[in-house]
């Protein structure tokens, strides 16, 4: 007598959408499972975690500003991962955004009287969008012309990205009032997005991601291009056959995810932080991979895991100041549900069985 | 100006090989295991997560015991129930492994960051270079060939044995024939997951063996993402390679001699800036995966032709 695993006739629709909430509740189980492990009161430590950072207006508001980079960069990679287009480098794109709007800010800042009018934060939006795409553009043009791993490249200019952004603020752009310190100047206030709720850093940056929600809703579930995109990813011969270019896909995921991640980096310099310096993303290109996969690579699904997996780092935030337990934590909680998600997907094209007598050997069958 | 004295033109070159050497180990550690998962069809893109928990868990296990053997096992191990965990997802549970591996890399961020907590800015006592008498102090050759660490000889040998071991033994066979098409090895009765199993373990352990060259050898220390890249660069030496052992080293020096440049050029007080130059082994990385990947027939005649497909044994 054991659990077996049989393949079901169809997949089931149950599932899809059911196993995102089972991995979330898994991963609230082994949370609690791991602070008792730790000698943690694991209820006390789960109200900290997943409760408190959401019992103040300002918590509230975090939490929308926290999702807002990781739903706009989790969109632009869901349109690649549907075609089979494994962009990983939102990172990356997302601080080039941020280089490209900074810059403009900074230049605005220094070179205008008054510091720019109201031309500036659309400018900035602009920039922070093209500095994406050119980074994204780069694995795109790479894979195409010469067949090289989108994933490897995207990532490794991540790096870059990385080291870029430190090369600005060390040097050429560092703040010459600043001691010394790694950062740019502020930005003037006309290249600061407004705020949307008072007593919250809450800013109108929430308003870009939910229209990106809308965009991308549009552009997978009703247009042509997304049933090209999706035709790609699930059966490449086919849409050769039906002559939608694989190539195009590649372009359109890689464009699609750079620009939406540079806007995430926009907004980020723009809104919360107000200058730029080398530590203006923990890593919200690489959560929002986790949120594109959670949330079904479907745009609403994407803003729910995305407030979700924002709370993990509101989460370890709390964790840290109420227990003294390291913010990695966050990380642990945010590798947890890929794993558990990951897991449960089994059940989409299986059912678990309990099985009277062993299962029969495939190869005795016949 | 007098040239260098000739001694100490060969102590130079002799300390600039070595270097080259020490940084290239890590990464044809990781890569030689990944090869043979990848031999066997299966892709981890987790190379980069094992490696940071090996090199936590290695580091973790020096400050409490202090015993240097001890802290390789630890290592090996931790990372080989870190590949464990994506065999069981991928291989049991048909997971994607494109998923899967971004997932273990998370994760392994994220747990090595946790352990590694209360080991940061602890010095220990690292593994040190081989001293040989007579022979290490040959000039140019001793140091370079018999003052290496053990893993460095190490890393040499398990080249050379996955070498021999995939194209000379019947081991060898099966795993390439169960990489090259998973149906036909299942229809002649080989055990597919079992392999693939086995395949995705043994590079667990050496992505292990990488991280705690890392943390033991490399920079005796423990530091959040110390690893910063090289598990992917291990991934892109295995295409560099064409998925083979003997070239995976050959790439892992020619990737050691970049990153040592750059630090050279740091050093020598060139005027760039280090984050440009720190940028180098990544660029390179971009550059030979490109060379290598422009001709499409050459990778689809080298690459394992299951490699990344989910095997289901019952359809």
């Amino acid at each position: 007598m054991g659990l077996r695993l049989e393949p079901r006739a169809e997949r089931s629709r149950v599932m899809v959408y059911l196993t995102p909430l089972v991995a979330a509740a898994l991963t609230v189980v082994a949370g609690a499972a791991l602070f008792a492990a730790l000698g943690h009161d694991p209820v006390r430590a789960l109200f900290a975690f997943f409760v408190a950072p959401l019992t103040t207006a300002f918590g509230l508001g975090e939490l929308f500003v926290k999702a807002t980079p990781l739903v706009l960069c989790a969109l632009g990679l869901a349109v690649g991962f549907r075609g089979n287009v494994w962009n990983i480098g939102a990172e990356g794109q997302l601080i080039l955004g941020a280089v490209f709007a900074g810059g403009l800010a900074l230049w605005a800042g220094e070179t205008i009287p008054g510091g720019g009018g109201p031309w500036l934060l659309p400018a900035m939006v602009v920039m922070g969008i093209l500095g994406g795409m050119a980074w994204a553009a780069i694995p795109a043009l790479l894979r195409t012309r010469f067949n090289a791993n989108e994933i490897l490249v995207s990532l490794m200019l991540t790096y870059v990205a990385g080291l870029l952004l430190g090369y600005l603020v060390h040097g050429p752009w560092r703040d010459p009032m600043g001691y010394n310190f790694p950062e740019s100047a502020l930005f003037g206030e006309a290249a600061l997005l407004p705020p949307l709720v008072a007593g919250t850093r809450l800013h109108i940056g929430a308003l870009f991601a939910l229209a990106a929600v809308a965009g991308t809703w549009v552009l997978l579930m009703r247009s042509f291009i997304g049933f090209q995109i999706k035709v790609v990813g699930l059966a490449p011969r086919a849409g050769g056959y039906a002559g939608f270019s694989g190539d195009r896909v590649v372009w359109l995921g890689l464009l699609c995810g750079g620009g939406l991640a540079g806007l995430a980096g926009m907004v980020e310099v723009a809104g919360p932080i107000g200058q730029l310096h080398t530590q203006i993303s923990p890593g919200y290109g690489f959560t929002a991979i986790i949120v594109a996969f959670l949330g079904r690579l479907h745009p609403l699904g994407i803003l729910l895991a995305g407030l979700f997996m924002a709370l993990t780092y509101l989460g370890g935030d709390t964790l840290q100041i109420e227990l003294g337990l390291p913010r990695a934590v966050t990380g642990l909680f945010q590798g947890m549900v890929l794993f558990f998600l990951l897991a449960s997907d089994v059940l989409i094209h299986h059912r678990i069985r309990w099985s009277q007598r062993p299962a029969i050997p495939h190869g005795e069958a016949g | 100006m007098d040239a260098l004295p000739h001694a100490d033109w060969m102590a130079g070159l002799a300390a600039l090989l070595v270097a080259m050497i020490r940084a290239a180990t890590p990464l044809a550690l990781a890569a030689i295991g990944e090869l043979v998962a990848e031999k066997a069809g299966v892709l981890n893109l987790g190379v980069e997560g094992m490696m940071l928990v090996g090199a936590v868990a290695a580091f973790a296990t020096m400050v409490t015991t202090g015993n240097l053997a001890l802290a390789v096992l630890a290592a090996m191990v931790a990372a080989l129930l870190m590949a464990l965990l994506f065999g069981v997802l991928t291989l049991s549970l048909m997971a994607n492994q494109v998923a899967t591996g971004l997932a273990l890399t998370i994760f392994g961020i994220g747990l090595s960051a946790f352990i590694g907590k209360g080991f940061i800015g602890i010095p220990i006592d690292g593994l040190g270079p081989l001293s040989i008498p007579g022979l290490t102090d040959i000039p140019l050759l001793g140091p370079v060939l018999f003052g290496q660490d053990v893993l460095v000889y190490a890393s040499v040998a398990l080249t050379l044995a996955v070498s021999l071991v995939l194209y000379r033994s019947r081991a060898g066979l099966i795993i390439r024939a169960v990489g090259e098409n998973h149906a036909a090895a299942h229809a002649i009765g080989y055990p597919v997951l079992g392999i693939r199993y086995l395949c995705v373990l043994f590079g667990g352990a050496m992505a292990g063996l990488a991280g705690a060259y890392l943390s033991l050898a490399y920079t005796p220390m423990w530091v959040e993402t110390m690893t910063s890249g090289r598990g992917w660069i291990a991934l892109a030496l295995v295409v560099f390679a064409t998925w083979k052992p003997g070239r995976v080293l050959l790439g892992a020096y020619l990737f050691g001699g970049v990153t040592i440049i750059q630090l050279h050029a740091q050093g020598a007080g060139l005027a760039v800036s280090s984050h440009l130059l720190s940028m180098l082994p990544y660029l390179a990385t971009i550059l030979v995966l490109v060379l290598i990947s422009r001709d499409r027939v050459k990778i689809r005649l080298n690459a394992p032709a299951c490699l990344g497909k989910v095997f289901r044994p019952e359809s």
